[in-house]
């Protein structure tokens, strides 16, 4: 009977050294067993207060978008306290602000900034990084040099003379701001890509080409569907990029065309209307989007951004 | 089998990219080092002045790229140290077996999606009410006072769940066998911290100082939201904003805003390398 109950009791010290790390020799089974439950429940409890802490912020927005202007700042910290009946007014500060700032077409454009400029960028970028990687000449090599420098150079090194390039050229609209997020962007992309085009072996591409395969059939039916999860890290790094970018567009748009950050930006009274109310229904309205479509491809997200770290 | 045959498609493949990536990067870049020795107000109008905008940048009266240079400096060691510790923290107590511990680092990586615009007037609205409420300030969040500090509350809110995914990824690299036999050995948990699990996620600290210096030497977006422009509180990127166009009264603006530009380009080139080399030197191959 004890000689069972000892070796359950090793059995559980086995386990439980596993996960404290501890050696097993100097320590009594039970005390260890508890250190480790307490030890994870204190981890736990951190925890738990963090992520509270870290939501807070978004909490206090939503909860304030819903309050009457007057309930977001009057007097001392009014933006703290809990929404209350006389407090509440329901979806005005939506409807209102977004027709003052012109929240739809905001959206519109935002939309169809990000989603063309990141198509673009992920078929032409993997292109022409498949075709520098695999065409070794002298200029193929500098390209290659070309796009990894253009990763090093901070934006405000060209802000003026792309925007001013961008206006004599008549860029400044919608495609020509697409055509330029294609070119800004295209250093990391092209990188990234080369990084996993050396990687995969050119076996593959020689036996398409013996059998007949152009280069672009080659590229389309051999290599692009091996380069797929590629693609999603890109698209996903590029997607957070262009979504979120404000300096670019404000340069290179006229101002009655906004983005999303533009339109936040309006509202706050530097450039017209100052409502709390409206800033705060906005913002909602500006994270709304973002946070769903990180919680219906989280995977592929965090999966992408530990393996673009990898990389980039 | 070589790929001379391919050349010819060169057009096909490259070109596009190519067009775009001179139009928005290549074109820009060499005429802005040039316009840097120039004196202009628009790129068709550009006089040869040598030397005086660099010069102008450092002797004028009211210059204070200095000042803003060592801000910039200041504020991204301290981001790097808090926004890296505490990644690497969350990481290293996120990889130990808890419940929840997809959902914390769901919460915990979010900001990173919302845009440096909308972050920093959230957190202008909150921080303005702390400060009215718990310091008795009367004008609330002003830049000028706590702008800072404000900009280092966010950083660290924003950046750290990012890391934290790198570093999650490197510490779930080391091989189990490894920290087994240690055990074995009779290693304290703190030994094994400190000699196998630091050691072996070297490349992921490399990474992860690389993206969190770059991002915070970078900055624009949340500063501007949240402190607006003001010389107290501008870092580099925003100074050269600030010097580009709000002041094109002064002749020489856009030439000293451009000197700027090349002066924070040659800086971000020699960290960027430096970096590299430094902490690629201790990477540990496994």
């Amino acid at each position: 009977m004890s000689d069972i109950n000892q070796n359950e009791i090793d059995e559980l010290a086995k386990s439980v050294n596993a996960t404290t790390a501890k050696p097993q020799k100097e320590v009594n089974p039970k005390s260890a067993k508890l250190m480790a439950t307490i030890s994870t429940v204190v981890t736990f409890c951190i925890m738990v207060v963090l992520s509270i802490a870290w939501l807070t912020p978004i909490f206090l927005i939503v909860m304030n978008s819903f309050k009457k202007k007057l309930a977001i700042r009057e007097g001392k910290g009014m933006a703290f306290e809990l929404l209350t009946k006389d407090s509440f007014t329901g979806w005005s500060n939506y409807v209102e602000g977004a027709e003052k700032v012109g929240m739809r077409s905001a959206i519109i454009n935002s939309v169809l900034i990000t989603v063309f400029a990141v198509i673009c960028l992920v078929l032409l970028t993997s292109m022409a990084a498949w075709f520098i990687t695999r065409v070794k000449t002298k200029y193929t090599t500098v390209i290659y040099f070309l796009f990894v420098f253009s990763m090093v150079v901070p934006f405000q090194m060209v802000m003026y003379t792309m925007s001013s390039i961008a206006n004599m050229l008549h860029l400044n609209s919608v495609p020509g701001l697409i055509v330029l997020y294609v070119g800004f962007g295209a250093g990391m992309c092209v990188f990234m890509f080369s990084g996993f085009v050396k990687a995969i072996p050119f076996d593959v591409e020689e036996a398409a080409m013996i059998d007949g395969c152009t280069p672009l059939q080659t590229f389309f039916r051999i290599v692009l569907p091996m380069l797929k999860p590629t693609c999603i890290t890109v698209a996903i790094l590029e997607t957070m990029w262009i979504w979120n970018d404000y300096l670019l567009p404000k340069l290179i748009l006229p101002t009655e065309v906004k983005t999303i950050p533009i339109a936040i930006d309006a509202c706050t009274g530097s450039h017209g209307v100052k409502n709390l109310g409206w800033l705060m229904a906005m913002l909602v309205i500006a994270i709304v989007p973002i946070i769903v479509f990180y919680l219906l491809c989280q995977k592929h997200i965090i999966k992408g951004v530990a393996a673009g770290a990898v990389k980039g | 089998m070589n790929t001379k045959s391919y050349r010819k498609y060169f057009p096909i493949f490259v070109l596009p990219t190519l067009l775009a990536f001179t139009l928005a990067f290549i074109a820009p870049f060499i005429m802005g080092l040039y316009l840097s020795f120039c004196k202009f107000k628009t790129v068709k109008d550009a006089t040869w002045v040598g030397f005086t905008n660099y010069i102008k940048i450092f002797t004028a009266k009211d210059a204070t790229f200095v000042d803003t240079l060592l801000r910039t400096t200041k504020f991204t060691i301290l981001g790097v140290i808090i926004i890296n510790v505490g990644a690497f923290l969350l990481a290293y107590f996120l990889t130990k077996k808890l419940p929840g511990t997809n959902v914390f680092r769901t919460i915990f990586f979010m900001p990173n999606l919302i845009g440096g615009i909308v972050l920093g007037y959230i957190w202008k609205e909150i921080l303005d009410t702390f400060c009215q409420k718990f310091l008795g300030h009367v004008f609330g969040y002003s830049g000028a006072n706590y702008g800072f500090w404000g900009l280092l509350i966010v950083m660290s809110w924003q950046l750290m769940g990012y890391m934290m995914i790198i570093y999650i990824a490197g510490i779930q690299n080391i091989p189990e066998d490894v920290l087994e036999a240690a055990r074995i050995d009779g290693a304290k948990p703190i030994q094994i911290l400190g000699k196998i699990t630091l050691p072996l996620v070297m490349p992921s600290i490399t990474i992860c100082m690389f993206l969190s210096i770059s991002n915070l030497f970078k900055l624009y977006d949340q500063n501007y939201a949240l402190n607006g422009f003001s010389t107290k509180t501008n870092l580099v990127a925003m100074d050269i904003y600030d010097t580009f166009y709000n002041h094109s009264v002064d002749e020489f603006a856009e030439g000293t805003g451009q000197a700027k530009a090349v002066i924070f380009f040659l800086l971000v080139a020699v960290i960027t390398f430096l970096q590299l080399r430094l902490t690629r030197s201790k990477e540990v191959e496994q």
